[in-house]
């Protein structure tokens, strides 16, 4: 079994809360007691149908306003793989829901209603997930009941979106199209008999079918020092492990490596997990790393492989989406947290504010607000170790902390 | 080898990351227990963590002086295996210094009482981040809670002002006064810890199982019959095979009917329940928003 992690993007009453509780419930997922909940209040509201919207909304102000305010994380499994729903909000405001619930995912579902087709927020959902380089993208053309199964409506909306599918500058992603009714079931699990037109698969057979390996963005091998283990027992007196996840690709003993910032050599001379040692350590497992050498190594260090080196530098510019309602202006200072390293930065140049929807850039940008996107160029108080966010997802994304609230403001994706 | 082929080893290099985040990011860390299977798979997390290192933070449990014995039996034994610190405080102290009074009538329970005394251990102790084993699967306000979740000085979930957390980076930066309530295994479902539990042959209290027990119905649920739970002269007690799939303390914790008395027959039985864990959570059936407004004053 696999865990397939997948964001959903659609504007209000697109239908997104409905389709992720139709995949609960055709999937049996949804439990008696669950149901017997959505069933007494759709009925409650004078509903005739059952309102899935009711499994996922779980703020009080969302069943009020039968909206989605908040990443919601739903879960469920078939006997091939665990799947996580990331459910975020559709509004215009809340681009930083999208942002938040998209880094973590390795596929997206953009919603799209059939009787309305590509509007100014399928432009957004898609540039986002462009944006973060989501490599598996579904476009489920949903409420197809609505304008009487049409081929010709489904094909005319494939067409709009194919002419956005241009402007995007990643070629790797793969789209799919999928005719769907949320409400009634058609094409998310089972088959519809309305759309004989359509030879694909259903929604969950593609998910089903999609192979993980395949959409993984894997780079070269990079450990950054989470914590370092030194339990100075009688038994473990000189163990020093350097306790991290690796992420890229994987680590064996005997490789030869650098520790950044300092740039000594080592070889790693063993990997355990837990009280086991292994051979190799493989992509994004939590081990502990011994090295042939004593080196100096402590929490936002990096291990990498020699000959392998990320950029090393002390300003880097950056895609930043930003989260918060106070502006983002240029000579304020926040904190970079790059994976587990924090350092102080400057913002030294906002170079322009790039239209989430592929309409083009702004220039002499003073200041950011909540939800712009721009390209950003930071200084910083002490050299980081990067790499560019299409090379390694991991190791070129960040995000920014106001110094005062403490709060996460933003998050970057460096260039 | 390869530590994340199967969909448990992948959650399990994800909870060992968050735990060390915690010892990282925090000054003065504490492990919420209970003694129930959540709060006994994070612990075996922490091991795996920190090995060969003890776990760097003690454990602390707030007692509502309601629990299964087994539960308390179990806990104590656990601890001392592992030479692990635990700290007790008694939801007994907060009734008895008069900052919550004990519920009346046929539903009462000390279950929402706990807040109050998890809140003054909070400032007792000034811990700065408290980790607990809830998951998203179980409640749907759960299901909106970040890893690294802020309270203010009262505990309060502010669900609508919450730090959006992208890719694994955990941003644990607070003001003195505040405090982070963890979440190692937030995206584990209810099958994932009994397949881990399973798999690592961690052991868990016998009430998990199993067992014969005096119990009475009431609402479709099955309740224990104990000196902590109401009872009504007309709720007859009878003797049946149960067992419990989640478990608070007696008085808002139902039972199941079940025959599975080991750990194979009891993942057998999850797989195919039609029914959701806390379906036998009495605090829960209070209303539909129940949990969210006990997050809101600060319960876990």
């Amino acid at each position: 079994m696999e865990v397939l992690k997948i964001a959903t993007a659609g504007s209000v009453d697109d239908g997104k809360s409905t389709l992720i509780g139709r995949l609960l419930y055709d999937t049996k997922s949804l439990t008696t007691d669950k149901l017997e909940a959505i069933e007494k209040t759709s009925k409650k509201n004078g509903y005739d149908y059952l309102d899935f919207s009711l499994a996922t909304d779980g703020l009080v102000a969302e069943r009020e306003q039968g909206i989605t305010i908040d990443v919601a994380h739903i879960y469920f499994s078939t006997t091939t793989k665990s799947y996580i729903i990331a459910d975020t909000p559709g509004h215009v405001e809340y681009t930083r829901n999208m942002v938040t619930g998209a880094s973590t995912s390795q596929a997206a579902i953009i919603l799209i209603d059939a009787r309305k087709g590509v509007i100014e927020q399928t432009n957004r959902h898609f540039f986002i997930n462009n944006l973060l380089r989501i490599k598996e993208v579904i476009v489920a053309i949903n409420k197809m009941d609505l304008v009487n199964f049409s081929e010709q409506r489904y094909n005319e909306i494939k067409a709009d979106f194919t002419e956005l599918m241009s402007k995007r500058d990643y070629e790797d992603q793969k789209i799919t199209f999928i005719p769907v009714s949320a409400l009634k079931g058609d094409n998310v699990v089972n088959r519809s008999e309305h759309t004989p037109w359509y030879n694909g698969e259903t929604l969950l057979q593609h998910l089903e079918a999609l192979d993980l390996a395949a959409v993984s963005n894997v780079g070269t091998p990079r450990f950054p020092v989470q914590y370092v283990i030194r339990p100075k027992t009688d038994e473990h007196h000189d163990f020093r492990g350097f306790a991290g996840k690796v992420y890229g690709g994987e680590l064996s003993i005997g490789d030869e490596v650098v520790a950044l910032p300092s740039q000594t050599k080592s070889k790693i001379k063993e990997i355990y997990f837990y009280d086991k040692k292994y051979k190799t350590a493989a992509r994004r497992s939590s081990v502990t790393i011994t090295l042939e050498d004593e080196i100096n190594l402590s929490r936002g260090d990096m291990l990498v492989k020699a000959g392998d080196l990320p950029t090393i530098d002390k300003q880097f510019t950056a895609t930043i989406s930003w989260m918060d309602s106070e502006k983002l202006i240029t000579g304020k200072k926040y904190v970079v947290q790059h994976g587990v390293n924090k350092v102080l930065a400057k913002v030294d140049t906002i170079h322009h504010r790039i239209n989430p929807d592929y309409s083009g850039i702004e220039e002499n940008v003073t200041g950011l607000g909540m939800n712009d996107i721009a390209q950003v160029t930071f200084k910083l108080n002490k050299p980081i170790f990067y790499d560019e966010f299409k090379n390694h997802r991991t190791n070129g994304s960040f995000i920014l902390i106001d110094t005062q609230s403490n709060s996460t403001v933003g998050a970057g994706f460096v260039q | 080898m390869n530590c994340s082929t199967s969909h448990i080893n992948a959650l399990e290099n994800e909870a060992i990351y968050i735990f060390r985040e915690v010892a990282a990011q925090f000054e003065k860390p504490v492990l919420l227990f209970s003694g129930g299977k959540d709060s006994i798979t994070l612990v075996r997390l922490a091991q795996k963590a920190f090995w060969p290192a003890k776990i760097p933070f003690p454990l602390m449990h707030i007692d509502t002086g309601h629990n299964f014995p087994e539960t308390i039996e179990f806990r104590d034994r656990l601890v001392e295996e592992l030479g692990l610190e635990l700290i007790v405080r008694n939801v007994q102290d907060s009734i008895d210094q008069g900052k919550v009074k004990e519920e009346s009538g046929k539903y009462s329970s000390r279950n929402s009482l706990q807040t109050t005394t998890l809140l003054d251990a909070i400032e007792e102790f000034k811990f700065d981040a408290c980790i607990g084993g809830a998951r998203r699967d179980e409640e749907k306000a759960r299901a909106k809670e970040r890893i690294f979740s802020v309270r203010d000085d009262f505990g309060q979930w502010d669900e609508r002002n919450q730090r959006p957390e992208l890719f694994d980076m955990l941003n644990g930066q607070i003001e003195l006064g505040q405090n982070v309530r963890v979440f190692p295994i937030s995206n584990w479902t209810e099958l994932d810890v009994w397949l881990y539990i399973e798999k690592e042959q961690i052991e868990i209290p016998s009430i998990y199982f199993a067992h014969k027990r005096k119990v009475f119905l009431r609402d479709g649920l099955i309740w224990s019959h104990s000196e902590y739970v109401f009872q009504e002269e007309d709720e007859e007690v009878l003797e049946r095979m149960v067992r419990f799939r989640t478990v608070g303390d007696m008085s808002c914790t139902a039972a199941v009917f079940s025959e599975a008395a080991d750990i194979e027959s009891v993942v057998q039985e999850i797989r195919n329940s039609t029914i959701s864990e806390r379906g036998a959570r009495i605090d829960d059936k209070r209303s539909e928003a129940a949990m969210e407004k006990r997050k809101q004053q600060g319960y876990f």
